[in-house]
């Protein structure tokens, strides 16, 4: 089973991104669930989104402890959830926002320029891909085919298309880094 | 292929496939996704939906369309729901077929947009004014959302009756894969329906007005003995707990997730606690606890709320086994270890320390509830 929680600002696309997660290991016949914090927030508030993926049937939707995988993609986000990450956890941090020192020696960090990445590719708003980025480095849940196969669902409507290889371009920028 | 969806979405499109023509809602957190999507959807569908002026006049409006024989439902989420409560109970005084989905949140009065499940009195005790009952379903994943909308439209028509889909935000929410199997639909003639007939037979009233009280109470006798065939046969549970296990828990929808994880706890350090889910809130499961194995020794009652359902476990076990009590409020959940930590205290063990960091309830917090 592992156990990830996706945060940032609202407006960040975290819960997307999560969704996104899901969505691929779904497709791998794995049981999964996706659960928003879906309290009052709102554009540069707070969001987060809990993901299982599990061989077995899930019990609880809600990761508040013991978390394998934090998707952090600003400080406050660390704040929060950095001391719930199991020991031997990884941790992939937006580094162009989050400025604070990652302060826990035994957790793996993975720095990740998303945000800025972004910028080269020309919209802010891929930022949340380059953190797939991430799990393509560091954990074997899935592979760049199938982020691509979920996105062309994703994006099946024709005004979209070519988001598609902007979101592949900023996941590679983000690998090479 | 399964497809990831919300709680909200699964319930929307099953009424969709389920045949649901006539959709009236009005918005309100946590259920906004499903006016959301019938408003996309059902026009293409060849259906109506109406955002109404409010939550009554939406209840209305279904039973103006459940009168005229189509499958109809209506959403909305707890304090809404407490406004549909008089056109609930018109529908059952006029047999009226529907189904209601109450995505629950915290309460009393407007409350919050977070989890709850204090509404458990409302949707199984009538709610409105009336001598009557809505089957009331309680589902506990996405998939079985789904798969309860079409059963819930089906019960609906075969006994004449308003049906209700108990959920709460947290599974209204969440989104999980999802089987979309369309299940064969009960097809069943509505002779009494206000269709339209062009004098090719008497006249058809839908009314639930009877000045008359012998007339009135015929037809009140008529609908408990209606409700005897809904208790006989449409009474749903599952129950795991075998011979050995010594602590029943009594959960339903998403927390009762939450328990199975408590369960998992537990059983790792020996102490042998099973799950009771009642599947149906109304008809309730009271028999489940006549027949629990001799090693039974404590029934605790998880629920998030002060304590609602435990009326309902008190009945089925009408003395025979203590009962406790866990619950939260206000739209604070329940973690697996506070549920885990409440079967310590109750097995004489000492509890152990909350991963959340939430606040493990005492039974003088929860006084009144028990």
């Amino acid at each position: 089973m592992t156990r990830m929680v996706f945060s940032g600002f609202g407006g960040q696309g975290v819960l997307v991104l999560g969704e996104i997660v899901a969505t691929i290991a779904m497709h791998k016949g794995k049981e999964v669930t996706w659960m928003p914090s879906y309290g009052p927030e709102m554009r540069g508030g707070t969001a987060n989104c809990s993901v299982i993926v599990a061989d077995t049937a899930i019990g609880s939707p809600i990761v508040q402890s013991d978390i394998d995988i934090l998707c952090a993609m600003n400080g406050a986000s660390v704040d929060k959830f950095l001391p719930r990450v199991k020991p031997g956890g990884l941790v992939l941090v937006n580094s162009t926002i989050v400025t604070q020192k990652v302060d826990r020696d035994d957790v793996e960090v993975l720095e990740i320029n998303a945000t800025d990445i972004a910028g080269q590719v020309g919209n802010l708003r891929v930022a949340n891909m380059v953190m797939l980025a991430g799990f393509l480095k560091k954990t074997d849940l899935f592979t760049l085919d199938d982020i691509t196969t979920v996105l062309k669902q994703r994006f099946a409507g024709a005004r979209s298309q070519d988001l598609i290889p902007l979101n592949i371009r900023a996941i590679e920028i983000g690998m090479g880094e | 292929m399964k497809v990831l969806m919300k709680g909200n979405e699964a319930i929307s499109e099953a009424a969709i496939q389920a045949g649901c023509t006539a959709f009236f809602g009005y918005p309100i957190t946590p259920q906004n996704e499903i006016p959301e999507y019938m408003s996309a959807k059902m026009e293409k569908a060849g259906g109506v939906f109406i955002q109404a002026e409010s939550e009554v006049g939406a209840i209305n409006m279904v039973y103006g369309a459940a009168a005229a024989g189509v499958r109809t439902m209506t959403t909305s989420s707890s304090p809404g729901i407490a406004l549909k409560q008089e056109g609930i109970s018109y529908l059952c005084g006029a047999n009226l077929p529907c189904v209601i989905a109450n995505v629950a949140r915290c309460g009393p009065g407007l409350g919050g947009i977070l989890p709850g499940q204090s509404d458990y009195f409302q949707a199984t005790r009538g709610g409105g004014n009336g001598d009557y009952y809505t089957p009331v379903y309680a589902p506990a994943t996405v998939q079985e959302a789904w798969d309860m909308v079409f059963e819930s439209f089906d019960i609906a028509d075969k006994y004449r009756t308003p049906v209700q889909i108990l959920l709460d935000g947290m599974l209204g929410q969440m989104m999980e894969p999802v089987e979309m199997k369309v299940h064969p639909r009960l097809n069943i003639d509505k002779p009494w329906a206000t269709n339209g007939n062009a004098d090719k037979r008497p006249r058809n009233t839908i009314t639930s007005l009877s000045l008359f009280g012998e007339v009135l109470e015929a037809m009140n006798l008529q609908r408990f003995k209606v409700y005897e065939e809904i208790e006989k046969n449409e009474t749903a549970v599952e129950n795991t707990v075998k011979e050995g296990d010594t602590v029943a828990i009594v959960a339903y929808g998403a927390p009762s997730r939450i328990v199975r994880n408590a369960i998992d706890e537990l059983r790792a350090e020996g102490i042998n606690a099973a799950l009771i889910r009642p599947i149906t809130l109304w008809p309730y499961p009271y028999d489940t606890f006549q027949d629990l194995p001799k090693s039974v020794k404590h029934i605790l009652v998880a629920e998030l709320s002060m304590g609602q359902m435990v009326e309902d476990v008190r009945l089925g076990v009408n003395g025979k086994y203590p009962v406790h009590f866990y619950g939260r409020t206000g739209g604070v959940v329940f973690e697996p270890g506070e549920i885990a930590n409440k079967v310590r205290e109750i097995m004489g063990k000492p509890a152990k320390p909350l991963a959340s960091g939430q606040k493990q309830m005492t039974d003088s917090n929860l006084k009144g509830g028990i």
